[in-house]
């Protein structure tokens, strides 16, 4: 008898188990020691290894190679025939930031003002966001996501897209964003005379200039009392580093004239750490670009050209234009709209389509990023020491139908399930189909 | 002066004939994808007026027919985008939920430069579509991409099936609901609001009958209805002259939709965008009705949210006939690539992802019997790519259209305007979503979001634009 209950209780228990395990519709990430075996590893910075090795332990990369030896207790995942990419970097989205593109009510990336650098991307990104594990089954795994707005609208973060909390997201750079004011049309509605448009732009740029001038003094300021004196200005206090050239400026323009100005203004007023975003019509000035040796992050590549008379792959062809004139450039999708950060990878391949170095387009979305945000020391490439922030693929990452296997995100290994993979699995075969019985 | 008048009857010709003529033309060995016969290698195409007359191996060029060498090439059936909003000039008459009376062959603009650069994605043939205003709206015209011709009617597909949008959802209630208040401010108000428009037709059409039936019969007092173009329209659609291109998100619209088709005995009808038709794939296969999605936009609005990117997938695997589409003017330049995210979504053959951007929408648009792949009789509509098309390195070389070159990647200049506006202002610079040609455009005024407002507020406000 008693053998009796106690099979029903384990097969209750088993049962249990079961049923449980189904409920469990979110996989969780798995921490450990992890051993990728037989693979070709594309370090981005020390070449292509065959049939190697990498070692994943305590979130880190602890052994590439082809001599290496897998610690005991080690899970091992034979990448026979598969790839290993460090993790992809989009150095331009609104992701967590933004859950619907119409609905204002999902929407935290654009202030009220102008000169708000003090608002933070970093503490209203959603880390349950549902297009979050959309991008990174696709093997983008870190982005930056930015507030948006005119001038001054906010403080944009680096973000692994792994975490449950902001800060356990967070990558380790933070950058303050301006628009710089545009200067010319903004498209055939803008019914605005030439006259206008001048008076406009004359209006931003001054605008720019007084807050710059103020950031100036409150750094005097601060500096001449050691910060004990310098009042409550939340702004200012976020532009100090800025103006003392300690913290990245990413100044988002794409009109060639809004290029240029924005790079005589760099000059005039010394930025210490430009960075220019956008840059669509950054090959008709590549030449002073690169002149000023300021990094470009260009994107989306996927675009109409700016002007009418323009080549019609004009946009397709722009990060190759850049990169020949010297430029140094990382690549953005930004596929805001659509939260389609997961097609990364294309947009580098167009730009390879239209002419730019596959192995350049490689680094412009993994170590190319990574080192304008000033953490090439843990992520952007398969070496010893950095983050384990890779994944696992069966092919080209640029090529369309290539599958992403795994994804691995400081360590944590990914579940490979997105609500889209959900939907797919049940709608698949639906059952019911057309009848219910 | 003579001179100048033989210029001008000289230019007047050559932009006749640019507009009207079929071409011939021999494409030397090239990887033929025909899409509905297989795949050929080292093959030959021979175009003579305009149509394919032979496919095979060492064919000779017939004397004064030029040859485009494409070795190392992949030729294709040209590109058809089956929601398309451009070369109009009107995209919504967003005056009333049902405006069935009014036609986009009416407003077609053939100078717009988005044909030249669909031209460049290998896009032949598109349908150009009213936009999603009303839950009835205008009616729609398939035109072919013959970028040169100044003759609007030159761009119409001759032949081409009737066919007319119609639109549930979001769209129409925001518009009429919302901007209009008036009915539909729901989903149940949109079905209500064709159900009735059809139930008019139908008395207006029995009316007809009944007229001409007995008006020979003597002491007949009855009259024929009062002309009514609107019901006119309808009415074609319950006698399946007019085929239905529905823009629909969400299941329970979509099966809403094919109730009162069902109802009316509406048999032809595509669904557009129709995100979330992998929920009722099998009703969608049981009934006929097809669909025309995106490969993977999500998240612009609400009713795109429960998106996935696997849908075309999963409607091709339960035997829906399934196109991919643009309704986006620098899409429409990547759809070969738009159709290989089938490949990692899903995992479609090669060549049930080509069928989704040409015989699948082909035979949407009522068109299949002449154009969507590449077979003798078919018309030449070729795109040549370097590369496999479903290759993201992949770029379209040639595109012909009636056996006659329109897109050469090679020859073409740069500025390819046919019309370039003296007074145009050097630095007028367009940014991504703006003038892309979309399902809303024409419709900010109910918003109180004029162009220059929405422009200023770029990311703040709605950008959604579908």
């Amino acid at each position: 008898m008693k053998k009796i209950q106690l099979l029903t209780g384990l097969f209750t228990a088993l049962l249990c188990a079961l049923v449980f395990h189904i409920d469990a519709q979110n996989p969780k990430g798995k921490y450990g020691t992890f051993a990728l075996t037989n693979a070709t590893i594309e370090t981005i910075t020390k070449g292509t290894i065959l049939n190697g090795t990498v070692i994943i332990s305590n979130g880190k990369i602890i052994s590439v190679g082809t001599n290496v030896t897998v610690p005991s207790g080690a899970e091992v995942i034979d990448c026979k025939g598969l790839f290993i990419y460090p993790g992809m970097i989009d150095g331009g989205t609104n992701l967590g930031l933004s859950e619907i593109g119409s609905d204002p009510r999902t929407q935290d990336f654009n202030e009220v003002g102008d000169v708000v650098p003090q608002m933070k991307a970093l503490t209203a990104v959603n880390p349950n966001a549902v297009a979050i594990p959309i991008t990174r089954v696709s093997g983008v795994t870190t982005v930056l996501t930015s507030p948006s707005g005119d001038l001054f609208s906010g403080t944009a973060a680096l973000i692994n897209l792994h975490g449950y909390t902001p800060e356990q997201m967070f990558a380790g750079f933070e950058g303050v964003v301006l628009s710089f004011p545009a200067t010319g049309r903004k498209g055939f509605f803008d019914r605005r005379t030439d006259e206008e448009i001048k008076k406009a732009s004359e209006v931003g740029l001054k605008k720019l200039n007084e807050v710059w001038e103020r950031a100036v003094q409150y750094h005097k300021i601060d500096s001449a009392t050691q910060g004990k004196n310098s009042g409550y200005y939340p702004e200012m206090q976020v532009l100090l580093p800025v103006v003392r050239g300690e913290r990245v400026l990413l100044i988002e323009a794409n009109a060639s004239k809004d290029i240029q100005a924005a790079l005589k203004w760099v000059k005039e007023k010394k930025i210490g750490k430009p960075v220019l975003t956008g840059a669509a019509e950054g090959w008709r000035v590549a030449d002073e670009i690169a002149k000023m040796k300021i990094p470009v992050i260009t994107g989306g590549v996927l675009e109409l050209p700016t002007r009418d008379y323009d080549r019609y792959d004009q946009a397709y062809a722009n990060p190759a234009l850049l990169k020949k004139a010297g430029v140094k450039i990382a690549i953005r999708s930004s596929e805001t709209n659509n939260q389609n950060y997961r097609n990364l990878p294309y947009h580098a391949g167009f730009a390879v389509a239209y002419g730019m170095d596959k192995t350049e387009a490689l680094r412009a979305i993994t170590i190319v990023p990574a080192e304008i945000f000033g953490v090439a020391d843990k992520l952007g490439s398969i070496e010893i020491g950095k983050s384990a922030t890779l994944f696992i693929c069966d092919g080209d990452p640029f090529e369309t139908k290539t599958q992403i296997k795994n994804v691995f995100i400081e360590g944590w290994q990914m579940p490979m399930s997105s609500r889209q993979t959900l939907l797919y699995d049940e709608f698949l075969k639906r059952e019911p189909g057309v009848s219910k019985k | 002066m003579k001179k100048i008048f033989l210029i001008f009857v000289c230019t007047l010709c050559s932009v006749w004939v640019l507009g009207q003529d079929k071409g011939s033309m021999l494409i030397k060995n090239g990887t033929v994808l025909t899409v509905t016969k297989g795949t050929l290698a080292s093959t030959d195409v021979l175009v003579k007026d305009g149509k394919i007359v032979q496919i095979g191996k060492n064919i000779a060029a017939p004397v004064g027919v030029k040859t485009i060498d494409a070795s190392g090439l992949y030729v294709m059936p040209g590109i058809i985008d089956a929601h398309s909003h451009i070369a109009i000039d009107g995209i919504n008459e967003a005056s009333s939920p049902v405006t069935a009376e009014v036609f986009e062959g009416d407003v077609i603009n053939p100078l717009q430069l988005s044909i030249y650069r669909a031209l460049g994605g290998g896009v032949t043939a598109v349908h150009a579509m009213h936009g999603s205003a009303n839950a009835i709206g205008g009616q729609c015209e398939t035109l072919k991409l013959r970028y040169g011709t100044f003759d609007n009617d030159a761009m119409k597909m001759e032949g081409a099936p009737r066919t007319i949008k119609f639109a549930l959802g979001e769209n129409p209630t925001r518009v009429h609901g919302g901007g209009n208040n008036i009915v539909p401010r729901t989903r149940m108000g949109v079905e209500f609001v064709i159900r009735q428009a059809f139930a008019q037709a139908k008395k207006y059409s029995e009316d007809g009958d009944t007229y001409t039936k007995n008006k020979t019969v003597k002491d007949f007092r009855g009259a024929p209805p009062v002309y009514n173009l609107r019901l006119e329209t309808l009415a074609e659609i319950l006698k399946g002259n007019i085929i239905v291109h529905c823009h629909s998100y969400r299941a329970d619209e979509i099966f809403m939709m094919l109730s009162v088709c069902k109802d009316f005995g509406i048999k032809r009808i595509v669904f557009q965008h129709v995100n979330e038709g992998f929920k009722v794939a099998p009703e969608l296969a049981a009934y006929g009705a097809m669909a025309s999605v995106f490969s993977d936009w999500w998240a612009y609005k609400f009713e795109v949210y429960y998106s996935t990117s696997y849908n075309a997938a999963i409607l091709t695997k339960n035997g829906v006939t399934t196109s991919i589409n643009s309704d986006d003017s620098e899409m429409m330049r990547h759809l070969y690539h738009e159709a290989a995210k089938t490949q990692k979504y899903g995992g479609l053959t090669d060549e049930e992802a080509l069928s989704l951007i040409t015989i699948n929408p082909a035979k949407q648009l009522g068109i299949d019997a002449r154009t969507g792949s590449l077979e003798v009789g078919k018309d030449a509509d070729i795109a040549i790519f370097k590369n496999h098309p479903l290759s993201v390195y992949t770029v379209p070389q040639f595109t012909i259209v009636d056996g006659i070159v329109r897109f050469d990647r090679a020859n073409d200049p740069a500025d390819m305007r046919l019309l370039p506006d003296p007074k145009q202002n050097m630095d007028e610079v367009y940014f991504s979503e703006k003038g892309r040609d979309h399902c809303m455009d024409g419709t900010e005024f109910l918003f109180n979001l004029s162009a220059e407002a929405g422009a200023k507020a770029d990311h703040s406000l709605s950008t959604d634009k579908k």
